[in-house]
């Protein structure tokens, strides 16, 4: 939160004000992306190997996977509705259509944690090296950014919901392509 | 020679593509000029990398089925032939871009494609080096391979067709077997491609004994 609230400061101060759709857009997206890798990358690093032998043998591991990644949807979803705040009140709202940007940054922020999820329990098995969050998930993260960022594109020209629908479309494709293979891949990582 | 005859043709097939690409007749076009000879270079590139990492996909899987470090041994080494394919792909393309589009890189939703591609197999093997243990090793990075593997299938594949590109077939560009790919270089096209992903087999074929070899020599001094 504190980290989210600061960059968009910092954003504030170094460029006052944007009016530009391309720039305004971009930078709320950077901002989005570097908050989300900052929080979801936590979620199984910060977690002991003795915990995590407790939550083994709780609850199986498609259980697991899909509350860590309801619980960082959430997280996520609420920086998400904190930096448009933040970003209104410093840097100024360009928007047209409003509902388009909320359903974009929804899907966004869902895709982009699910996606965080796995790659941060695929990191936590190689040891404890924090900079390789960053490295494994950023390939993997562009489809997704593109097309969240072009998404919210529209919407800030205010092309209505109903004419987008496309753009809906692959964002949601993309968000159950991750969930289901993390769902179908994540009992590989867990089980050792 | 049974065992010979696809290398053998492997070979000829790649005679044949390099000898026609140099004399052989092409339509000529505007802008493109003589540069289309690079169709059988570059295109086929593409072809083989998207095969080489399939296979990799595929024994990625059959891995976590079985965990036989023999699958794991593919999948990487068909990484890893898969990465020389998309840079050279890339390389010949820079080069084709630069003499019809006018520059090295162009904002295209393919190129971009290609380069998120190399990255995310770059990352594929930093997470591979990261791990001490081999079962491990080939268990988490197998993981990560089908992961990159679906998204970079959305990503070059899906996501180009709904934007525009400077690439024939998208975006109202006309595709190549419309007008110009006419039948004379459709017999030297094929067999190109053919040529090309044979030679990313045989590639993968040297390099899996080669480690297959390395590992047995490890085991054995240890």
């Amino acid at each position: 939160m504190l980290y989210v609230l600061s960059t968009v400061f910092v954003a504030y101060l170094s460029f006052r004000q944007i009016l530009d759709p391309a720039t305004w857009n971009a930078l709320f997206w950077i901002i989005l992306l570097f908050a989300s890798v900052n929080a979801a990358a936590r979620s199984f690093m910060q977690e002991s190997s003795s915990r995590h032998l407790y939550y083994y043998m709780l609850v199986s591991p498609q259980e697991l996977i899909l509350s860590k990644i309801i619980y960082n949807m959430l997280m996520v979803l609420i920086l998400a509705f904190i930096e448009y705040f933040f970003y209104t009140l410093f840097i100024g709202n360009i928007i047209q259509d409003h509902f388009s940007f909320v359903i974009a940054l929804l899907l966004g922020s869902m895709g982009f944690s699910s996606l965080l999820t796995m790659i941060s329990a695929i990191a936590s098995k190689a040891g404890q090296n924090p900079a390789l969050v960053a490295i494994l998930a950023f390939p993997v993260l562009i489809p997704l950014l593109i097309s969240s960022i072009r998404f919210s594109r529209d919407a800030i020209f205010g092309l209505a919901l109903s004419a987008n629908t496309g753009g809906v479309v692959i964002l949601l494709a993309l968000n159950v392509i991750v969930v289901m293979l993390a769902y179908i891949l994540f009992p590989y990582i867990w089980r050792n | 020679m049974k065992k010979y005859w696809w290398k053998v043709l492997t070979c000829t097939l790649l005679f044949y593509t390099v000898a026609m690409a140099f004399t052989g007749d092409v339509p000529a076009l505007d802008i493109l000029h003589e540069t289309i000879r690079n169709l059988y270079f570059h295109v086929p590139m593409w072809f083989g990398m998207i095969v080489l990492l399939t296979v990799s996909l595929v024994y990625s899987t059959k891995y976590l089925g079985s965990n036989k470090i023999r699958e794991d041994r593919v999948a990487v080494e068909a990484a890893n032939v898969g990465v020389l394919y998309g840079i050279l792909g890339l390389i010949t393309g820079s080069l084709w871009a630069k003499n019809t589009w006018g520059a090295w890189w162009v904002n295209d939703a393919k190129l971009n494609g290609a380069a998120v591609t190399m990255l995310a197999y770059l990352a594929y093997f930093i997470l591979r080096n990261s791990f001490p243990e081999s079962q491990r090793k080939a268990q988490i990075s197998a993981v990560y391979n089908i992961f990159a593997y679906v998204l970079m299938l959305v990503f070059i594949l899906i996501l180009p067709r709904l934007t525009d590109s400077l690439h024939p077939g998208n975006g109202g560009n006309p595709g190549f077997n419309t007008y110009d790919l006419d039948n004379r270089m459709r017999l030297v096209f094929y067999p190109a491609v053919a040529g090309w992903i044979l030679l990313g087999v045989w590639l993968l074929e040297l390099r899996v004994r080669i480690a297959r070899l390395r590992d047995e020599d490890k085991e054995t001094r240890a």
